[in-house]
This record gives structure tokens, sequence and C-alpha cells, in this order.
């Protein structure tokens, strides 16, 4: 008797006590705990924050532990947590210009109010295998120096004083919400953002470098990079005042791109922006650059097609727990449209064949 | 399970789900966008389907999951078991009980009846994607009703290959208006679409549509005059367990020297049967 070769309700149990178990591995050595993670994987910690769109280090951690270290599958945990939270309001802007800064770079100027930190940074390390960390070496605490509490200007300032940078549209307080209301085209730049900061970093480094080399070509300067905390707060009309309830780190970038001037508008330069949870500067570069292709359309570019320009392609498979479930999707059974397909093979060769034999019937 | 609300989704995400599926039964066969969310099972694997059953689901509702017609296969488990845990309704794998029933890939072989719910789980829910991928050209194709790329494309399929070359998400027609993707059905379930006294609710999670076929909608799968549309399934075959010869067949492969064998798709159908003829029996 044929017995139905369908995965089963014990046969689902097992395998997810299996992973459970694979997930722990040797039992010698000791259990992850999330500390180390967050502390030791922060960069790792970050990333899923920036694309589970939650700033949570301690759950981000969670959810790598959890995952055993798959950063998609962590982001979606996440993103599956975050949709259960309700959403009391919307925080006040972010005042970046405040930030307590750890790394501030501009690859413009050589110097500027604030000057140039490099923090915490693998730029200049040489990528030689520290074969010493393999052990557990103590690290001696790296140098201090006093805190400044100077605000530190943004570098693109300067040259907005001069007339030289494009205004930005300051936006109103409704604000879009990309997780509250299905994603419509055209979209607007807030909400093109909102989708770029949780977008995938892997796709979008891509096609920032696609338009580096020419695909939508627009050079951008590096004009400011900074990684620093700043604070969160929000305006509650039941206090009637501003109250902070939040420090959190991010990455900020804003690109200078060159603008030749239309009709209307003189030669200046524009803007592209990049904002992303913890220390990401990779993602916040990348969201920058294409942030600044998709504005092609509103600056009156010449549209070549290029994918990075095209904020339907862009926007439509940035988001790494749309694409992969849609692509792992074909794991699930498909007996049925198979069998359609394959019946429908099998007839158009049965109809080809006889009319082959007829016509060489007919020839004879 | 107290950690979620009745159904998993709070009632604030369920009134906005609620209001779409409202809107798609009004305009039927038109694609309603809505804010889908990210639910605990991953975008393609029915998010859309479980966000319409979250939104439809009331304590007293009987629930049956099917995938590939079979209340067994490992998705329709596990969709089953979220919402035992989360809803705690009553589950079943009879079709005639279920007052809701969730489903990929089929429509089951028993007739439904008045009050009940069939939810469709929907990868693609745009007919016309594969013609134009972008989606601010379809939406324009679907208000113009400028539908003749499809019948285009129909053609061609004629010209070339004698017939219209599609076996599932066969296109339809409803109330001979909107072109509508059934979802992933074989063609040989459109016909259960029309006229159907089941509510039809079809969500698409990734792609943030939900459309409708209320009872007794109109629905005609796309032809021609001279190539009328049939409702195909594997030529001259029955079911090597119950016999039946209604109902859509599954191919399963038993050995390595080409030996196979025709089993029903809907696995409660062939059980009931099985078990009717074992009564008869005795």
């Amino acid at each position: 008797m044929y017995v139905a070769v369908k995965g089963g309700e014990r046969a689902i149990e097992n395998a997810h006590a299996w992973l459970d178990d694979a997930r722990r591995g040797d039992r010698d050595v000791p259990d992850l705990v999330l500390d180390q993670i967050r502390e030791q994987l922060a960069l790792a910690v970050d990333r899923v924050m920036a694309e589970g769109a939650l700033y949570d280090p301690d759950l981000a951690a969670l959810a790598l532990k959890q995952a055993r270290g798959d950063v998609i599958e962590a982001v979606f945990l996440i993103r599956a947590f975050r949709t259960t939270l309700p959403r009391f309001g919307t925080s006040q802007p972010v005042d970046t210009g405040a930030m307590q800064i750890i790394r501030r770079i501009s690859a413009t100027y050589k110097d500027a109010p604030g000057g140039q930190v490099l923090g915490p940074t693998f730029d200049y390390t040489h990528r030689l295998l520290d074969f010493g960390l393999a052990q557990t070496p103590d690290i001696a605490a790296a140098p201090e120096a006093e805190i400044s509490t100077a605000s530190v200007p943004h570098i693109l300032s300067h040259l907005n004083a001069e007339g030289l940078m494009q205004r930005e549209d300051a936006g109103g307080p409704d604000v879009p919400d990309l997780t509250r209301a299905p994603l419509e085209f055209p979209a607007e730049r807030p909400l093109r953002l909102q989708a770029l900061t949780r977008g995938d970093e892997g796709f979008l480094l891509s096609l920032a470098y696609s338009t580096q080399r020419g695909y939508g070509r627009n050079h951008a300067f590096v004009g400011e990079l900074r990684i620093g905390h700043v604070r969160v707060s929000a305006f509650l009309p039941e206090l009637g005042f501003e109250i902070e309830f939040a420090e959190i780190m991010i990455t900020e970038c804003e690109s200078v791109n060159q603008f030749q001037g239309s009709k209307t508008e003189l030669a200046q330069f524009t803007r592209g922006y990049g904002l992303v949870f913890g220390q990401s500067e990779r993602k916040a570069i990348s969201m920058a650059l294409v942030d600044r292709a998709l504005r092609a359309r509103e600056l009156g570019e010449d549209l070549d097609g290029a994918p990075a320009q095209d904020e339907e392609f862009v926007l439509s498979h940035c988001d790494n727990i749309q694409s992969s479930g849609f692509l792992e999707h074909i794991k699930l059974p498909h007996y049925v449209d198979f069998q359609a397909e394959l019946e429908l093979i099998r007839k158009l060769r049965r109809d080809a064949a006889a009319r082959q034999a007829a016509t060489s019937q007919a020839a004879e | 399970m107290t950690d979620y609300n009745f159904a998993y989704l709070d009632e604030a995400t369920k009134r906005m789900l609620r209001r779409a599926i409202l809107k798609a039964v009004a305009i039927p066969g038109y694609q309603v966008p809505f804010s889908s969310r990210e639910m605990p099972m991953p975008y393609g694997w029915g998010t859309g389907g479980v966000q319409v059953t979250a939104a439809c689901l009331v304590p007293e509702d009987t629930l049956k999951v099917i995938d590939q017609g079979a209340d067994d296969t490992t998705n329709a488990v596990s969709i089953r078991k979220f919402f035992a845990r989360v809803a705690g309704v009553e589950t079943t794998e009879a079709t005639a009980r279920a007052s809701v029933i969730q489903t990929r890939h089929r429509i089951p072989e028993t007739p439904l009846t008045e009050g009940q719910i069939l939810v469709f789980q929907v990868p693609i829910p745009e007919p016309l994607r594969f013609l134009e991928p972008r989606e601010t050209e379809t939406r324009t194709m679907h208000a113009l009703e400028d539908y003749g790329l499809m019948h285009v494309r129909l053609y061609e399929d004629i010209a070339k290959h004698g017939e219209i070359a599609r076996a599932y998400a066969y296109p339809v027609r409803v109330e001979g208006r909107y072109i509508m993707d059934p979802s992933p059905i074989p063609k040989f379930d459109n016909p259960k679409l029309d006229n159907s006294p089941a509510l039809q609710l079809f969500g698409a999670g990734r792609e943030c549509r939900i459309y409708a076929l209320p009872p007794y909608t109109r629905v005609e799968s796309l032809d021609f005059e001279d190539y009328p549309f049939t409702a195909s399934k594997a030529a001259g075959q029955v079911c090597a367990i119950c016999g039946a010869e209604d109902s859509y067949l599954d191919e399963v492969i038993t050995d390595d020297a080409g030996g196979r064998m025709f089993v029903c798709s809907d696995t409660d159908y062939c059980a009931t049967r099985v078990a009717a003829q074992a009564e008869d029996a005795a």
C-alpha cells in the first residue's frame, strides 16, 4: 500500500529538535552567551538591527544566536518580532549635528571645524590574519583623550552657506511609514530612504557599485561620513513637552554629487543621503549613492535605464526578507503545478509527434 | 499561548485587513493594496493567506489548511499548528466541517457551501506581471481594461503550440471586468471558482495585495471561441487508492524502472471515499 511521501507533524518536530541540537554543537565547547555576541560581534549585531529595523542590541544578539550566525535569518526573527510591537508615535527628527562622534571623516576637505576622527576603523589595517587572536590575548585599552562636547557641524553645511549645495526639503510632520502603508509608486524620497535603510547591504552595495562603473553614473564624493551616538526624543502631547527616551548609535553619510544645472536652476552640488543603525559605513555610503541615483528623475537627469535609477526595480527588490522568503519558497511542494506542467508537456509532444507522422506519411 | 493577541495580529492590524477585504469583496477581482506585515513565517510561504485568515477567524471557527490539496504536507501542518497555537481554534481535515479553509495551489474536490471561506495563498497576484514587469503600467492596464496584451499572448501560444500552453495559474475574467490570477491552482480547478457558494479570498503578503470573489460570482477562464477552455488532468487515469475518476491526481514515482501511480491530490476527498467504500463492504 502506498504511504503518502509527505512530511508530517512528526518529521517537522524531529527536524526542529535536530536544529536545536546542531545549534548547540559540541557540548564540550562552552555555550555562547549573548553578552559575547553583543560585545565581540558588534558589527553583525548592528547589521541585524539595521536590516531588522529595530534598535535593540540584546535582541539582535539573541537573534544571531538563534539563527546560528545566519544574518538574514536573524534579521527575519527581528522583523517578525517587530511586527508584534505597537507603534506609539513618531520621534522628533534626530539631530545628527549634535552627535557624540566616534568617527568622522570627509573626503572633500582636508580639515574642517571638528576635525577628522578616524575612530575604530578597519581602514589602513593590513588584512593579515592575526593568529594571536586564535588564543585569548589580553588587549590593552586604547589611548584616551578628553571627550569634546562641542557640536560638530556637518561639512556640507559649509557648502550650504555658500549656496553651492542644493537645499533639501525639510519635510512636514506627517512622515509616511513604509511599515504601515503598502509601497506604491512613484515613491517619494522619505519613503525611498526608509526602504533603503532597511534594505539588504549586499544588494545596495552592488547597485551603488554599478553607478560607479557607469550604469547611471554620477560621481560621488564622500562629503562626510560620521558615526556616533545621538539622542532620540519624542513630544508627548499629554505632558506638553519633549522627553528623551533613547540614545542610539548610527552611521550617517552625505555624498556630494555634481549637478550641471538646468534652465531654471544654476549649477550646484546635490546630495545623496545614507543613515543606518549602528556602525555600518559600507551600507551608509551605498545608501547615499543609491539615494542620489534614484533622484535622477526629479533632477531632470538623463535616464539611461540603469537599474540603480529605477525606483520600482530598486525598492521592489531591496528587502532581503521579501526576497529570501520568495526565493526559498520554491523549496515548498509544487507537485500540483508540476503535475499540470507534466501533462501539458506530454500532450504538446504527443500532438507534435502526431503532426510529424502525418506530414511524413503525406510526403511518401 | 497568551503572549499574543487572538490570531496573532493586533486588532488595529486586523481592522486594516478587514477594510481591505471588504473593499476587495465590493470590487470582485480588483487587487486592493494593503499594508502587509512581516509574519513569523517567510514571505512566499503563505503570509498573505495567513494574514487574511487571521483577519477572518473568530473563536467559533473550524479551520482546515491544505497545501497541494493535502492536509499533511509540511507547510500546511506548520500553518495549521500556528493558528491552533495563536488562535486556539478547532482544526479539521474534513472539508465539509471547516468554516475557513486556507489553501495553497488547490481547491478541494468536495463542493464548498454557503458560509464557508476559502483563503488562497498567492505568490504573484498580478496576472499581467509576466507580460509587463512594472506595477505602474499594469495598474493602468487594469484601470483602462486594456487586456489586449494578454489576448495576444494566449493567441501566440495557439500559433506556436496549437493550444494555450498554460497548465496552472490560468488567468480568469471576473464578472466580465477584471482579469485575475487564480493563484497557481491547476487549470483543472478553474471551473470551481465560478459561481461558488463560498466566499473566496486571495492574499499576497509580499506583494501587499488582497482580492476576492464574493459568493456566486461569474468567473470565466480566458479562451477563444474556436479554442475553448478545457479543464485538464492526467489523461485516462484513476486514483490508485480510492478509484476516483473525477479528482485531480498527483503522479508518484514508485520505483526506478519507470513505475508510477496516480493518487488523489485531495487527501481528505480520497480518505472519505475509502472510508465509505469500507462501510459499504461491511
